[in-house]
């Protein structure tokens, strides 16, 4: 069991949580997830590290409420506690210890990059960070994030703050006007990573992608997160969650995502139903 | 010879027809009457050769011969000698290879029916909780930690337990009984004989730690260090599943038996939505292979509701794995099987869900390095078996992360930690490891063969380290 020690709410449908796991965070490395269970009845879900501090004995989720699962996290309330929570799993985010990388984050991965941004800059990477959001208000965690950035770019898709548009298409227009960006790394939604990966292919960046398929153990027992890249077949949760973008079978993955979406859409109207 | 009745005393069991409904447990068991008259089958060999085929060294004349006077305390106190999970034992061990194959009635007649006494008499044991507990041992102050709660680790932790150890058991998943929970089905191995195992073992003193992945969250090195592990035994199992690296694999629908199976067992997919964890339903079912896994996602997918369910090996029936008593029940309950047939590609649809598989025909050719005949394609014998769900049970490789993590641990071509086989040492000191992620996968029995052997070998290691210490 888990205790919540702290939650925030970062827009209406985003929390975070702060919650007790002294030995995930002992051992915890930056591109990191967890596996969470909320309930005896519950589904085993992977969620991103945000951050960990091992001497508080912490870890850092945010949740997006997208479906029954994460809505159930996303009620949960300082105090009470999530059921299982097992990690730190995947292999950490492949990082160098130079050169000048570019975080691209959108949705709950601006919480995600955030431990990659530290560790790069404790390293002595250049960091910049482009975080995207449809508008201002959904934009989460500047204040963790910007610290950690040489450089933070915010994206709406409004333009109610900084830049108008896509990360992908400011990432775009910032390779073509010469930045010196030796790695990318996204995390976000399948679309925003998809389109990152095809903007840094013409320029031949090193570009990593964190992706998160349906998973159901998270120790490479099921192969229920396999995706493929360059034509091979690996396991998201041993082999990942970090691949090289320009290799990933993006349609694939995209398919493969929607395994359960009738399902899911039940479990959801049945939640909203009171069951 | 005395006189023998000829045949096995048959064991009830839920119509074939009516189980393909319910998940409940299809073999019933014995009566008392039953067990009686099965016992008295027994001649009571001056040289019990059907001891030799347990993997664990079950006095099976001595319990039989207890069953047969009606003294069932006294044959459940018996197994218990070597057996701490006869329950599950009497129903998943593949007797027909081990203790009923060495049966010296056999032959002239059916074997003694040795795994189904030992089921009745564990059952009779857990209806009149006659179990005592065991003795009080003097505590030993050292600890030892077991990484993996599967038959192994479950019978090692026991025998550590009672020598006087304090064990702790590590797991990686929410639940404690490693395959047991994930891999056996509840119509096979009810999981409410795995809980009251587990419970038998906290109550002995067992500590257990569930949502712990060692070499994730905590090393072995850790485990042997900071965290003053005196020895480690490791009973990880071969989780890793094995595909077939042909087009259309990651199609929707197209399953690792591993998956399809921890989603019905462990996560409980038949009550979706009641529980959360979905799994799609089969119309027709494909499964390829032919060992228990498959007969298991074979059953499970009839009970799913497919009409119609295969199973497609590219041997014959002669040289499946599974146990003679799941495949007979496997058939009745209606599945096709398609010997000498091994699917090349799978077929989808406009959605990406696996529509079909377009197979090929197999012959027997000379034997290979496993003894088994070969079996060739027949050249233009390319057909297509409709199915929209196709579950891979073509077996599992041994799981890497500990080897991974593990600095100095060897481990042979096939990712098997090597270890020797009396003791379970392996090339790192103090640590031993047994079961599947040594073996490569086999069976419940022989991972607790494995799991004894470690537990005297370790305690051996440890009481000689203190002796050198003192």
């Amino acid at each position: 069991m888990a205790t919540i020690l702290e939650r925030r709410e970062l827009t209406p449908v985003t929390k975070l949580f702060v919650v007790r796991a002294p030995l995930v965070a002992r051992n915890a490395r930056p591109g990191q997830f967890v596996i969470v269970r909320v309930d005896e009845h519950g589904e085993r879900v992977p969620i991103s590290l945000t951050d960990f501090d091992p001497e508080a004995g912490t870890v850092t989720l945010v949740v997006q409420e997208v479906g029954k699962t994460s809505g159930l996290i996303c009620r949960l309330e300082e105090g009470e506690e999530m059921l299982d929570l097992a990690g730190p799993l995947g292999q950490p985010a492949p990082l160098p210890d130079t050169g000048h990388a570019v975080l691209v984050g959108g949705g709950f991965g601006a919480g995600a990059v955030h431990p990659i941004a530290r560790e790069l800059r404790r390293r002595g990477v250049r960091v910049t960070s482009i975080v995207g959001a449809r508008t201002a208000e959904l934009l989460i965690l500047r204040e963790l994030l910007e610290p950690e950035s040489d450089e933070y770019l915010p994206c709406t898709d409004d333009g109610s703050l900084g830049f108008k548009g896509f990360t992908a298409q400011l990432l775009g227009q910032m390779l073509d006007e010469g930045a010196g960006f030796t790695v990318c790394y996204a995390i976000g939604p399948m679309a925003m990573m998809r389109a990152v990966a095809e903007t840094t292919r013409p320029y031949r960046v090193k570009t990593l992608v964190s992706l998160d398929p349906i998973m159901l153990d998270g120790t490479g027992m099921c192969g229920a997160c396999r995706v493929s890249i360059g034509g091979e077949t690996k396991f998201a949760c041993v082999d990942g969650p970090f691949f090289e973008a320009h290799a990933v079978d993006f349609d694939q993955a995209v398919v493969r995502s929607k395994m359960y979406v009738d399902e899911e859409r039940l479990a959801v109207e049945l939640a909203a139903a009171g069951r | 010879m005395p006189i023998v009745y000829p045949t096995k005393i048959e064991m009830p069991a839920l119509d074939p027809v009516e189980r393909r409904e319910t998940w409940d447990e299809v073999a019933v068991g014995y009566t008392v009457e039953r067990a009686l008259a099965e016992a008295r089958r027994c001649v009571q060999c001056q040289d019990p050769v059907c001891e030799q085929g347990c993997p664990v060294g079950v006095p099976i004349r001595a319990f039989v011969r207890r069953v047969a006077l009606g003294d069932f305390e006294g044959a459940a106190a018996l197994i218990r000698t070597k057996n701490v999970l006869p329950a599950i034992c009497g129903r998943v061990c593949p007797v027909e290879h081990q203790c009923e194959a060495r049966c010296s009635v056999r032959g002239r007649f059916d074997p003694v029916g040795v795994g189904r006494l030992e089921r009745f008499v564990a059952d009779w044991e857990r209806a009149n909780r006659a179990n005592g507990g065991a003795p009080a041992v003097a505590p030993r102050p050292e600890k030892i930690a077991i990484v993996g709660s599967g038959p192994a680790g479950l019978t090692a932790a026991s025998d550590l337990v009672q020598l006087g150890y304090q064990v702790t058991v590590y797991e990686a998943l929410h639940a404690i009984g490693g395959v047991l929970r994930y891999g056996i089905p509840e119509f096979r191995l009810p999981k409410a004989i795995v809980d009251e195992d587990v419970e038998r073992l906290r109550a002995l003193g067992v500590d257990f730690e569930t949502n712990v992945i060692i070499g994730k969250t905590v090393t072995i090195d850790e485990l042997l260090g900071d965290l003053g592990y005196a020895a480690v035994f490791v009973g990880t199992g071969a989780g890793s599943p094995k595909f077939m690296n042909v087009p259309g694999e990651n199609l929707k629908g197209v399953y690792s038996a591993n998956e399809y199976l921890t989603r019905v067992n462990l996560m409980r997919a038949y009550s979706f939505p009641e529980y959360d964890t979905p799994v799609k339903r089969p119309t027709r079912a494909a499964v390829i292979g032919a060992g228990d896994t498959a007969m298991d996602a074979a059953r499970v997918s009839i009970r799913l509701g497919a009409k119609e369910t295969h199973v497609v090996y590219r041997r014959t029936q002669a040289e499946m794995g599974a146990r003679a008593e799941d495949f007979k029940r496997c058939g009745e309950e209606g599945a096709i099987f398609d010997w000498l047939t091994a699917p090349v590609r799978f077929l989808g649809d406009d959605n990406g869900c696996v529509r079909a598989m377009e197979c090929i025909r197999m012959e027997l050719g000379e034997p290979d390095e496993s003894g088994r005949r070969r079996p060739v394609p027949v050249e233009g014998s390319e057909f297509t078996m409709e199915a929209n769900l196709v579950v891979i049970a073509l077996g599992t490789n041994p799981n890497p992360l500990i080897p991974l993590t593990t600095e100095g641990l060897e481990t042979n071509a096939h990712g098997c930690v090597v270890v020797d086989p009396e003791t379970g040492r392996t090339s790192r000191e103090g640590v031993y490891a047994g079961g599947d992620i040594a073996t490569g996968a086999a069976t419940v029995i022989l991972a607790m063969g494995a799991g004894r052997r470690a537990a005297t070998a370790i305690d051996e290691y440890v009481r000689s380290r203190a002796a050198a210490a003192a």
